[in-house]
């Protein structure tokens, strides 16, 4: 049986511990210092954010309208009109990228997953996928020109979808691995008792169950093609008029409105181009929220 | 009882063969594709190289009707403003990882901050250089006016500012790839196991010396692989330079000065080329391609060490 | 510096009334809305081992954790009662959680040497507390105090994770006394380790008491047994709901092994409850 000594019974004197807060001490000062910068370099990350919504709404609100969605760009000093076929043209683009650059990411995908799993190829194809990830835009754009533009004779449609398939295909392929690893192997076992092939596996068991992570990985891939500029330059050039179908031929978009509109010295087209970029980023943060969406749905 | 079970039919077997090979084949399409993209480039590149060779390298001209071509002043261009990106993105790259990372204030505002950045991610770069134009060069006009005016004498501020130039896009730049950084340091930071802070904390460290002394050098393989990634993203970025950086091919060690990259020149120049200067647009089109291949393979390699290190220290 | 000569004058006053270094009372502890434990009331006497047993969940690693302010790291922590460290409440708002720390020191379950040299690991905490004075001297000391000095003596500049598990074990226990603190805090610092590195841990433990004070957690009782001198006894308690840890019965070692006053203690020993 013990009883509860005395909290402060010093049979030996020991030196008193300092435990104070010195706000003196050079530790405690360069602490907080520390903290207190930090803390403005975060508050400080929120600024250039702020600035380009702030500017895109306020400037770009102003000719949000449904002219904007019917009409064709203006000539240089004219009043009016709008990027209706730019819009068009984007999507056009974004989609035969998509056609492309899906079902070859996916594919690819299985095979680093499914059939070739820890093998020496996979490791290379994914190595080829990452720096495919890292290839810049702009050499997408110049590879498109020396397949497609120099051999068809003449700017398209096609071209700026292979530009941009080349930088989607990536994303799909790595975000589609990524989603497939994380299907638990015990579902598969069970597929393959069951007496499936292993092609039936993938197709019954394995692609249902990723599918929600692989959707969103088209989604960010279909999010970063829509905004990019610099592959379509000098593939999909630009096109006064309307798309009209043919994707042999010049074709208008988004982005490279923007670009264009960007440095005139008419008012009205640098109203149309923040315009634009307002419905740019629009669909850009819708894609990428309809991509965040899926994933978490399916949790 | 009967059985239900039975082998697969023929059919189940060839469509598993069949279905097999395409994606064997498509693996190999995407090696195929990687070299046919560095092939295609070097042949259309290849009138230009046999003509101007290694001095295309060295020389400043562009000059279609002359035919005379050079990139040292694009090459230089691209160095530096990705160098002067770089360094305002790690400042605030890693500041961002940090703060993240460590429990400074709640989680649902470290996970607004996360969000936040990356939303600037996903903004397109083509907004970026608007905004560029129309908000970054109007709100630093008066400062770089200042510092040319005051401390003209040291060459960083050496001539006066002309709007589009160095110090507004390599700005612009270090907002594009600050997400890059931010995201790839916070996950090297979040993989240190967290029982070395304590140790350091429980040996009476303080919060930024258990910081600096013991996360940072064990996340340091991880950052620095993060830094070179967002160098090499810097380096290919095309729009911002192209509307920002004033595209006139002058060597100056001045930020306020105009000057051009590699990527701002072909998309200047590309939509309206015509013979030699194809291949020459080509060549510079390599030069980059060179130059970016080699900066993310060494930052892809670096991070590769980093998790195989981190693998060794759980 | 000064804990080294009062152990020798402290030793030879055995059979002295045992003077207390830390009186803790942890009425509630909370993470958040979770209550972790209520109740715990112990006194950690000078030059003595006292060891916290009970049930994984029990919250014996979160009330020793209290007794450095280490929980401080837990977002939502909150203490109601008081740690009396010498006669000052440790926490006080007025106190530095960073110089608790220093006059008491951890050591965790799993080792973590830091990815540096040997002598490095020893000489950070002096460094961090400007410590000028002879290092050399001062790392081997705290080397050999932790029983380590004969196996690394040539090997110090290699580094702290080259060591085997045990050995990485005693570096962060010379680590930690390389400060000299006052208490050292073991959480479960055998848990990882194999039997025999087990053993030389706890010889080591029985050694470091004539200079320390030590509060240690385990989940195992043998171990209670074999160094512990008061041993305090944490059982969950799940009627609110929760689960929160409070201390059931505390006592010298020998007396709470062999005679417990509490029939649930009895049972944790004879392991029909667990």
């Amino acid at each position: 049986m013990t009883k509860m000594p005395q909290a402060t019974s010093l049979a030996i004197p020991m030196p008193e511990p300092r435990l104070h807060r010195s706000m003196t001490s050079f530790r405690t000062l360069f602490s907080m210092l520390m903290s207190i910068l930090t803390g403005l370099i975060a508050i400080f990350a929120f600024v250039p954010l702020l600035s380009v919504l702030f500017m895109l709404i306020w400037r770009g609100i102003a000719r949000l309208n449904l002219a904007i969605f019917t009409e064709l760009p203006p000539a240089a000093g004219m009043t009016g009109g709008g990027f209706g076929n730019a819009i068009m043209g984007t999507i056009v683009m974004v989609g035969v990228a998509a056609l492309i650059a899906v079902p070859f990411g996916t594919l690819a995908a299985v095979q680093m997953s499914e059939f070739g799993r820890n093998s020496s190829t996979s490791s290379v194809v994914r190595f080829c996928a990452k720096v495919l990830t890292g290839l810049p835009s702009i050499l997408a754009g110049v590879f498109a020109y020396a397949t497609i533009v120099l051999l068809m004779g003449t700017f398209s449609a096609v071209a700026g979808g292979i530009a941009l398939s080349i930088l989607m295909i990536p994303i799909v392929m790595l975000t589609a691995e990524e989603a497939l690893r994380q299907v638990p192997m015990k579902v598969r076992e069970a597929a393959l008792g069951m007496g499936a092939t292993r092609t039936q596996m993938v197709w019954k068991v394995v692609l249902p169950t990723a599918l929600p992570g692989m959707l969103t990985g088209v989604m960010l891939a279909v999010a970063r093609a829509a905004g990019e500029t610099a592959p379509l330059l000098f593939t999909a050039l630009f096109n006064q008029y309307w798309f009209d179908g043919n994707l042999a031929q010049p074709t208008a978009s988004l982005a490279v409105l923007i670009y264009n509109f960007s440095s005139v010295p008419f008012k009205n087209q640098v109203e149309l181009a923040w315009c634009a970029s307002l419905v740019l980023v629009m669909l850009v943060l819708a894609v990428n929220l309809i991509g965040q969406r899926i994933t978490r749905s399916s949790r | 009882m009967v059985s239900h079970s039975r082998p697969p039919s023929r059919l189940d077997v060839a469509w598993d063969r069949g279905f097999r090979f395409l994606t064997w084949f498509m693996a190999w399409a995407t090696i195929a594709l990687v070299l046919f993209i560095v092939y295609k480039v070097t042949e259309s590149a290849f009138p230009a190289l046999q003509r101007y060779g290694f001095s295309f390298m060295t020389t400043s001209h562009w000059d279609s009707n002359r035919e005379k071509f050079g990139v040292l002043p694009e090459i230089w261009g691209t160095l530096y403003s990705s160098g002067l990106a770089l360094l305002f993105a790690t400042i605030f790259g890693v500041g961002v990882a940090i703060f993240v990372s460590e429990d400074f204030v709640a989680p649902a505002w470290r996970t607004l901050l996360k969000n936040v950045v990356e939303l600037l991610a996903a903004i397109p770069s083509v907004v970026y250089g608007l905004w560029g134009i129309y908000v970054v060069i109007p709100l630093i006009r008066p400062m770089a006016d200042w510092l040319h005016n005051n401390l003209g004498d040291f060459p960083l501020f050496g001539t006066p500012f002309a709007g589009p130039g160095m110090l507004p896009a390599a700005i612009v730049l270090a907002i594009m790839v600050l997400p890059t950084i931010a995201a790839v340091s916070r996950d090297a930071l979040v993989n240190v196991p967290p029982r070395l802070r304590e140790g350091a904390i429980g040996l009476g460290a303080t919060r930024w010396e258990a910081i600096f002394k013991i996360v940072l050098p064990a996340a340091s393989t991880g950052i620095f692989g993060a830094i070179v990634l967002g160098f090499g993203r810097a380096l290919g970025e095309t729009m911002a330079l192209a509307m920002l950086v004033g595209n006139s091919g002058v060597i100056s060690v001045s930020v306020l000065s105009p000057a051009n990259t590699l990527s701002a020149l072909l998309a200047n120049h590309f939509p309206e080329a015509q013979g030699i200067e194809v291949g020459a647009l080509m060549y510079a089109a390599l030069v980059l391609m060179g130059i970016t291949l080699l900066v993310n393979v060494i930052g892809e390699l670096i991070l590769w060490r980093a998790s195989a290190g981190m693998k060794g220290a759980h | 510096m000064s804990t080294a000569t009062q152990s020798e004058t402290s030793a030879g006053e055995t059979g002295a009334q045992q003077d207390v270094v830390i009186d803790a009372k942890i009425d509630e502890l909370h993470y958040g809305k979770f209550k972790a434990v209520r109740d715990v009331h112990i006194p950690f006497t000078r030059n003595s081992i006292t060891a916290f047993i009970g049930p994984s969940g029990c919250g014996k690693s979160s009330a020793l954790r209290c007794l450095n302010r280490m929980n401080d790291l837990v977002r939502g922590f909150r203490l109601s009662g008081h740690v009396h460290f010498r006669g000052t409440d440790i926490y006080d708002p007025k106190v530095d959680p960073v110089a608790v720390r220093r006059h008491i020191g951890m050591v965790f379950q799993q080792p973590n040497p830091f990815a540096m040299s040997i002598y490095n690991n020893v000489a950070f905490g002096l460094r961090l507390n400007g410590f000028r004075g002879n290092m050399g001297e001062h790392v081997e000391r705290a080397l050999r105090h932790a029983a380590l000095w004969d196996e690394v003596k040539d090997k110090l500049r290699a580094s702290g994770l080259s060591l085997s598990g045990g050995q990485q074990q005693r570096l962060c226990i010379a680590r930690a006394v390389a400060t000299e603190p006052e208490v050292l805090l073991m959480d479960e610092p055998c848990s990882a380790l194999d039997p025999i590195a087990t053993l030389k841990i706890e010889e080591l433990m029985r050694h470091l008491k004539e200079s320390y004070t030590i509060a240690i957690v385990t989940h195992n009782l043998q171990q209670a047994k074999r160094v512990a001198d008061k041993t305090g006894f944490l059982y969950v308690d799940t009627s609110e709901g929760g689960r929160t840890g409070y201390l059931v019965e505390y006592g010298h070692t020998d007396q709470l092994f062999t005679d417990p006053r509490e029939e649930f203690t009895k049972q944790y020993i004879h392991g029909d409850v667990g």
